[in-house]
């Protein structure tokens, strides 16, 4: 009696789960981004706007202090164009104290072989380059007085999953305190685009200012590298 | 004058046959033995595998609807069949360089489209690493379709056929780029051919001539090592010697990898049905297969990325190149080349 008892018992146990939401705030600095209209300015005080600004973000892991972790297998892409793809949801997140959270920016190289693919991955996304199969991990747009290109554009579309050009970079960031999940919990993280421009290297619009292919492009990715943080 | 009555009438007769059978559903009817994956045994394992993706009779129709129909073009202009053409084994019949929309060139000549499951990677320069996307490059280039993907998929769902024919395919109404590009996978990659008389040769089904064999002695110890036996290419990239061309400013594989020691290589095509893919070369600089063995044994430029084997050097007597121009002949597949699966079904207006 007490074996089939604890058989039933053991049968309907699932440990709780709960849902993160997390969303994804774009900062230029310390003000939300506003595209097209505000005027920003990089280390070397050139001014420049933002017209487009949207990554990819996937393998989004959250840990706990004793090693045990959450893994999602999705891709997401975060435009700041459309408010609904900058808060995504994971579900079935056991319950527990999580102390980070770490992702990859960008798409891993299963992903950018696997042919035709749909949802975040589609190639209607414009974020997929098709003369070199891969997915742009990153794209910023927009534009800077001292920029050479034709109508002073500035391009950065940043990708590429083979060495030695390799964007794809592991973000890992600390949660102060940690994150209680419980059945629906919430996480900020800030994305600042001035990140792209600085840190390891400053870029200069006038001699930088359009990334399309491999050439410059890790240079791009060490600087994001950087730029998320938990707010 | 009667014997000449009767060949007319006997000729009238074949002509009439013959339309009835393309005018026949049995000529268009896609049948379930029409998809079924059955590989030459003397080829490897295929890179591609329809993984996900098994063809179907109702998703290969839609995908042979697709190729042939200029809906995917920005202007309703050009069809993937308007530049790969079935005669010329899905090239582009004596065209140098790729003709787009507005008559505008690109810089490139029209690869053939056959055993296209046994690649690794595909365009000149190996730029595209998986056949279901490779479609994506010409419909966007500016140059050829200037189409944009989720143009076509508006334009697809909003036409009752294609809106039909979806449906019959998944069992759904949903239309979205990955069907779009996994049944045009199930299209172009069921186009093997390995039914030349070579291939017969090799079953025992057929004989080649002393000229042909000599020719094939010829090209095992001289070719061969990059068009490499049964599908004639190693999938390499290599610097065949040509001259770097100021005008079209393509420098091949370099631009893909970046790699300096990538300057001028480009892909090792296949010679499968080679009679039928003229002109010759990534720019189709070559109209003849003499002139292009001319190249190889005369007239190639030696730079510091230039293949090992060019470097060593090939010699060919004149006699020695038209016994290798007689074998290379015997890779037509006229079985291929007329394979009613491939047609387009616009041929049919009803």
């Amino acid at each position: 009696m007490f074996c089939i008892a604890a058989l039933v018992a053991a049968m309907s146990f699932t440990a709780p789960t709960g849902s993160v939401t997390i969303t994804f705030s774009n900062y230029v600095g310390s003000s939300l981004l506003k595209l097209d209209s505000a005027i920003y300015k990089n280390e070397l005080g050139q001014s420049y706007t933002v017209s487009k600004f949207k990554y990819y973000v996937g393998n989004i892991q959250l840990k706990k202090a004793d090693g045990t972790k959450y893994v999602s297998d999705k891709y997401y892409l975060i435009n700041e164009e459309e408010a609904a793809s900058k808060q995504i949801t994971l579900s079935n997140v056991p319950e527990g104290n999580y102390t980070s959270i770490s992702f990859i920016l960008g798409v891993d190289s299963l992903h950018n072989c696997s042919g035709a693919q749909t949802d975040a991955l589609d190639p209607v996304n414009a974020m997929f380059w098709t003369w070199n199969t891969g997915y742009i991990f990153l794209k910023m747009e927009g534009k800077s007085p001292v920029s050479t290109q034709p109508g002073h554009l500035l391009e950065f579309h940043i990708g590429g999953y083979m060495q030695p050009n390799n964007c794809i970079r592991t973000i890992n960031l600390p949660i102060k305190n940690g994150m209680q999940v419980v059945e629906k919990t919430m996480l900020h993280i800030k994305a600042n685009v001035s990140d792209l421009f600085k840190t390891p290297t400053s870029i200069d619009f006038s001699k930088i200012s359009s990334v399309t292919d491999f050439h410059n492009a890790t240079t791009i990715a060490n600087n994001y590298a950087d730029m998320f943080s938990i707010q | 004058m009667k014997r000449k009555h009767i060949y007319i009438s006997a000729l009238i007769i074949a002509c009439v046959i013959s339309l009835a059978f393309i005018g026949s559903d049995k000529y268009w009817t896609i049948t379930a033995n029409d998809v079924k994956l059955d590989f030459p045994v003397n080829f490897p394992k295929p890179v591609y595998t329809f993984k996900d993706n098994t063809p179907t009779p109702a998703e290969f129709t839609l995908g042979r609807k697709l190729f042939y129909d200029p809906i995917l073009s920005r202007d309703s202009s050009i069809s993937c069949g308007f530049c790969h053409q079935r005669i010329a084994a899905f090239a582009h019949f004596d065209h140098p360089i790729s003709h787009g929309i507005n008559g505008l060139l690109g810089k490139r000549n029209v690869p053939p489209l056959q055993n296209l499951i046994w690649q690794n990677s595909f365009m000149w320069d190996g730029g595209v690493n998986n056949l279901e996307v490779q479609p994506i490059s010409p419909i966007t280039n500016h140059v050829e379709m200037a189409e944009d993907l989720g143009h076509i998929i508006t334009k697809l769902k909003r036409n009752k056929t294609y809106a039909a024919m979806f449906n019959d395919a998944f069992g759904d109404t949903i239309i979205n780029s990955q069907r779009l590009l996994k049944v045009l996978a199930q299209f172009t990659g069921l186009m093997v051919s390995n039914n030349s008389r070579y291939d017969k040769y090799l079953r025992g089904e057929d004989t080649l001539s002393a000229a042909e064999l000599h020719g094939l002695k010829l090209f095992r110890d001289n070719c061969a090592q990059c068009h490499k036996e049964p599908l004639f290419t190693d999938n390499s990239y290599r610097n065949n010697g040509l001259k770097y061309d100021s005008t079209f400013h393509d420098s091949g594989r370099m631009a893909i990898t970046g790699n300096k020691i990538d300057f001028m290589k480009f892909r090792v095509p296949s010679l499968r049905n080679i009679e039928m893919t003229y002109p010759y070369m990534h720019d189709g600089r070559f109209h003849t297969l003499k002139q292009v063995l001319d190249h190889y044994t005369q007239t190639f430029i030696r730079t510091p990325t230039l293949d090992g084997i060019l470097v060593k050097g090939i010699s060919l007597s004149e006699q020695d190149k038209t016994d290798v121009i007689s074998f290379l002949k015997t890779l037509t597949d006229k079985t291929f080349l007329y394979d009613r699966r491939f047609a387009d079904p616009n041929f049919v207006r009803n």
